[in-house]
């Protein structure tokens, strides 16, 4: 029941606060502030009794519609139970950020708590029409808090978003389709390793892979990523790069890899190029951008690339490292559009030119703006490096194409090129007229980026804080895919 | 001493510890805190001089596993890494003390002082490790002090320029380093370093060579060898102690370290060891040939470094590591006595032009008398340190490439000559400055004489670092030596005399060779070829990629071709006047409607 307890208690929030009436929203945020610790603390309360030494725990299994083998079925194992802490730790920290929240604050903390019942689900749902109710429920509290609080284009902004992931959603349903008529069953964890004809697993995969894809982004369906992320609200910004676009990754890990071995071997050299190209065009495209926000955000694109280039890999240390890369990437640009926005709050601008000499007038926040800054572009000892290191590992040791590995590799250097040509800018210098006035971070602002830098330094320096949860799974997977 | 035998890991947890504390006691605690930093260096030293006894303990902790392989993280000393311990502890300890005066009047003491502590730590880390990855680490974690000091005063945008700069361009070779690990990890399947170096002799003889070439990517980065030397020139920005520590002593010369370290793996390639041999042969060079024409104090001294680490790698081409290892040890001493000396200098004078100086010696007695050993053992004088450990090298060198050993007696003619120039220009003769200049406090002096000290007697200690090494020492060779004492005489003579009267005679040289004298001043256009083909494109070629590929391409053709874009568009402008709610409202109906047929269904 526990499990259950974690995706629903948000549900309840979400209905008192969208009950209740408008004007009330210092009432509205203190409820979901409330209930989002609760469950940080379930989670927490379950990783304690987590046995990283056994399979899938916590199982839930009930009939829902025998007739067509459906149930509601959860369950963690050490990979989900990382990105079940990420979503729990972050949707707190997205309504502690949104405390100022004027504009129909009811509806928006409904929003944040629906938004969390989703992606907990998505992480724990081992039948694929819960899964599948899961992934399309995220779509629409993610729909109105960008169309509705969003910036100016946000209308625009919020549909492409939609569309596009409901794009590749069709697919990822005809995959599910597929493999309901070819096993009888929409029980996930049951399908793993089957055996399933190579052809048939080729064009699953393929399915999945466009559904999945989108999510992630992989080059090159990422353009709706920057339009979404640059019109939406900071919360949902952290919670779009933090959570979300791992739901795509999640996939090919939970569902696409065990499912489909055979295909993943097949298609692994293709989504190693794909994963290099993201890596690098991601990092061109940050470098371009003249809006701080847009940066963070295709930033977020090349570092997602290694994430798909440790998956393709098929191998321990990519695995692991795509799992690290998820993890550090959703705490650590996390803390960057925190403080992009706290910034933003003070200056109403998030040109670079305009935005300059942080240390020099506020230096709280332009000293956590480069700490995060040094942890986006991977230096060893903070949580960034552990994922793009051992991805790197993996995909070398991999048979994919070593010229792929080594496009990857040089977008390590981008990475420091794009973010410490912003640090400069921003941090350094002398304060611009616009920062020359504000003041610095707040005692709740600080209080939500600590926990944050925590995770950060605690994964940096010792890696089996994440990597003994995840280690036991990824073998696991890698040995089904090493005897397909 | 025992307890610093027992427990390697204090060279790494003092330090951080101290760091820590200084900077949470902040700004008004300096006055104590900024004495407290030397507890990190001395730590380090004395865990050095415990292995150098042969006391020390290993020590270390499971830190990752990879499915059936896992890494521990793990540090040892060796004599290798307990003769880096005491380099990095004496040179760090005497930074700190000279700091106290340097940086008197400096508002951001904490961020300093915390920060010389964190390298401390860092770099212990780096010389201690057993495995590749915590190296790696601490390789990144100096990188990473030397970017926030370098820009230290970082409301100088020339200062944020070059922190950058130097980040960046060690980052190049730190890609290459980051693939060889991959590499080694493939072959070997094993990161650690003892693991590594027992496998080197059975790998192919190409997998050797990439390997070994790889890692030297990230030893030429970190060591400022041709062509990534570009960054240390404007490193020179941060405060001058900084460069002494860091951009001179210590973290420059890890690159030289981390092939000592991982000499049987260079052993088994002899393609990487030529390239290595030509590659610190050619900067020794042509890094000398540029310290000779500039101007800036810092600046002769930061070519003067990149030349002295062409050497090095000369000495670890050509086999003699123990050598190079020599050398890196008295340079640290000699080198790190320079920059102080500089330091002081230009907290007497107020200029860093050696033009604007002159006649110093009377001014300030005690800088000036220990600069003069630093830029005798530099010029390799015997019985200074620096005569040792370079004939040492040139002895290495001439005896596997004759060729190369003979361009490093010419370096080492040039280097006499620019030791000396700016010795003439800026201590001796008539003062050129406009206000005269003071002598240190003795918080600044004491450890311009301790390191004057050890520069003076270091030499005489090969046979010690040799054996510590567990190599064979080996005695002078008279002919080395005479040829080596015979450039350096040249040179001093060379350069004394050119400067007799003051600027004159250079000038009219300097008016004779216009056009080579100002390619000289600049690098021979190197830096100058990497803006103009690598730096300033970048921009341009992400720029293009953004607005003509990525929005208009990408983004255009996606939403041109798919038939859901004219959906979209057709909503969006309906959405537009108006109406967002009715979409939006259409998805939750949408939605409610799909989990009501699914509860239904499931009855």
């Amino acid at each position: 029941m526990l499990l259950t307890a974690i995706i629903f208690l948000p549900l309840v929030g979400a209905i008192v606060t969208a009950l209740m009436p408008k004007d009330r929203g210092s009432v509205a945020r203190w409820i979901a502030a409330g209930v989002t610790a609760a469950d940080l603390a379930l989670v927490v309360f379950l990783a304690l009794r987590f046995d990283v030494a056994q399979g899938m725990q916590f199982a839930e299994k009930i009939a829902w519609v025998p007739q067509f083998g459906i149930s509601y079925h959860l369950g963690v194992d050490g990979i989900s139970i990382t990105m079940l802490f990420l979503s729990a730790l972050l949707s707190l920290i997205a309504v502690v950020a949104s405390w100022k929240m004027e504009t129909k604050p009811t509806a928006y903390f409904a929003m944040l708590l629906l938004l969390e019942v989703g992606m907990n689900g998505v992480f724990v749902a081992l039948d694929f029409v819960l899964f599948y109710v899961f992934w399309e429920l995220v779509l629409v509290p993610m729909y109105f808090l960008i169309g509705t609080w969003g910036g100016p284009r946000r209308e625009y902004a919020s549909i492409k978003f939609f569309l596009y992931t409901l794009f590749g959603s069709v697919f990822m349903l005809v995959g599910i389709i597929a493999l309901y008529l070819q096993t009888g069953t929409f029980d996930i964890s049951a399908m793993a390793d089957l055996g399933l004809p190579a052809t048939f697993q080729w064009w699953v995969f393929a399915a999945f892979f466009l559904g999945f894809a989108v999510k992630v982004p992989v080059f090159p369906l990422h353009t709706w990523l920057p339009d979404a992320h640059v019109e939406a609200p900071t919360a949902a910004s952290v919670l779009l790069a933090g959570i979300m676009l791992k739901m795509g990754t999640y996939g090919f890990i939970r569902i696409a890899l065990p499912i489909l071995p055979n295909a993943a071997n097949q298609w692994a050299p293709f989504i190693t190029a794909l994963a290099a190209i993201s890596i690098v065009y991601g990092a061109a495209l940050a470098f371009a951008q003249t809006d701080l926000k847009k940066l963070v955000a295709y930033s977020s694109v090349s570092h997602m690339g290694f994430v798909m280039l440790g998956i393709a890999s098929g191998t321990a240390e990519g695995l692991n490292g795509a799992v690290a890369v998820m993890f550090s990437h959703g705490v650590v640009t996390g803390m960057l559009f925190l403080i992009v926005g706290m910034v933003y709050e003070r200056t109403h601008t998030r040109m670079i030119q305009d935005v300059s000499g942080l240390s020099n007038q506020v230096p709280v926040a332009g000293g956590l703006l480069a700490f995060a800054s040094f942890a986006s572009l991977g230096l060893p000892g903070l949580s960034g490096f552990v994922g793009e290191f051992l991805t790197l590992l993996g995909a070398w040791k991999s048979s994919v194409p070593a010229a792929w590995v080594v496009i990857a590799a040089i977008g390590v250097l981008l990475a420091a090129a794009y973010t410490l040509s912003m640090v400069q800018r921003v941090i350094l210098g002398a304060p611009s007229e616009a920062v020359s006035k504000i003041s610095d971070l707040t005692v709740r602002e600080v209080a939500v980026l600590v926990p944050l830098v925590v995770l950060t330094l605690t994964v940096g320096l010792y890696w089996n804080s994440l990597l003994r949860f995840t280690d036991p799974v990824v073998t696991r997977i890698v040995a089904m895919l090493a005897g397909a | 001493m025992s307890a610093f035998g027992s427990n390697p890991w204090l060279a790494v947890a003092v330090p951080f510890i101290v760091a820590v504390v200084i900077a949470a006691l902040g700004r008004r605690a300096t006055a104590v805190t900024q004495w407290v930093a030397v507890l990190g260096p001395i730590t380090a030293s004395l865990v050095g001089l415990a292995g150098l006894q042969g006391s020390v303990a290993s020590s270390s902790v499971p830190w990752l596993t990879q499915g059936s392989a896992s890494i521990d993280a793990g540090v040892a000393v060796d004599g290798l890494s307990a003769i880096m311990l005491v380099v990095v502890g004496v040179v760090a300890t005497m930074v700190v003390v000279f700091s106290v005066g340097y940086l008197e009047h400096d508002g951001a003491k904490a961020r300093y002082f915390s920060l010389l502590a964190l390298f401390t730590a860092a770099m212990s880390l780096l010389v201690m490790s057993t495995n590749l990855v915590t190296l790696f680490i601490g390789w990144e974690l100096v990188g990473a002090c030397s970017y926030l000091l370098i820009g230290f005063w970082y409301h100088k945008p020339s200062a944020a320029s070059a922190a950058m700069k130097a980040f960046l361009t060690t980052r190049v070779g730190d890609v290459g380093m980051l693939l060889g690990l991959a590499l080694l990890w493939k072959t070997t399947g094993s990161l650690d370093i003892a693991t590594i170096t027992g496998a080197a002799p059975g790998l192919t003889a190409a997998t050797a060579t990439a390997a070994a070439l790889l890692l030297f990517m990230g030893a030429a980065g970190k060591s400022a060898q041709f062509p990534l030397h570009i960054w240390l020139p404007d490193a020179m920005e941060g405060p001058t102690p900084v460069s002494a520590l860091i951009h001179a002593a210590t973290m420059v010369a890890a690159g030289v370290f981390l092939i000592a370290r991982m000499w049987p793996l260079f052993e088994v390639s002899e393609a990487a060891r030529a390239v290595v041999l030509w590659v610190g042969t050619f900067t020794a060079l042509f890094a000398a040939t540029i310290a000779c024409v500039q101007s800036d104090i810092k600046k002769v001294l930061a070519y003067s470094t990149i030349s002295q680490l062409g050497f090095m790698f000369a000495a670890l081409g050509a086999g003699a590591w123990g050598a190079a290892m020599f050398h890196l040890v008295t340079h640290a001493a000699f080198k790190a006595l320079l920059f102080l000396g500089s330091g002081s200098v230009i907290h007497g004078t107020g200029t860093q032009d050696i033009r604007e100086m002159g006649g110093l010696a009377r001014q300030m007695p005690v800088t000036t008398l220990t600069w003069v050993v630093g830029a005798t053992a530099l010029a390799g004088i015997p019985p200074l340190a620096g005569f040792f450990s370079k004939d040492a090298v040139l002895a290495g060198v001439l005896h596997a490439v004759p060729a190369a050993g003979a361009v490093l007696l010419g370096a080492s003619l040039l280097t006499a000559f620019y030791a000396f120039r700016v010795t003439r220009v800026a201590f001796f003769g008539q003062s050129r400055a406009e206000t005269a200049a003071h002598e240190s406090p003795l918080s600044m002096t004491a450890p311009l004489v301790v390191l004057a000290a050890l520069a003076a007697v270091l030499g005489f200690f090969g046979g010690s670092i040799t054996h510590a090494l567990g190599l064979e020492a080996e005695g002078l060779e008279a002919a080395v030596a005479g040829a080596s004492v015979l450039a350096a005489v040249i040179g001093i003579v060379v350069g004394i005399v050119l400067y007799a009267g003051d600027l004159e005679r250079a000038e009219v040289l300097k008016g004779r060779f216009q056009r080579v004298h100002r390619l000289a001043f600049g690098g021979w256009g190197v830096d100058a070829l990497v803006q103009r083909t690598i730096v300033a494109p970048a921009g341009a070629i992400a720029g293009w990629v953004y607005r003509v590929l990525d929005r208009t391409v990408i983004d255009g053709g996606v939403e041109g071709i798919g038939a859901g874009a004219q959906f979209a568009g057709k909503i969006a402008s309906r959405l537009q006047s108006g109406e967002t709610d009715v979409y939006a409202s259409l998805v939750a109906v949408g939605f409610i409607v799909v989990m009501g047929i699914v509860l239904w269904a499931g009855r």
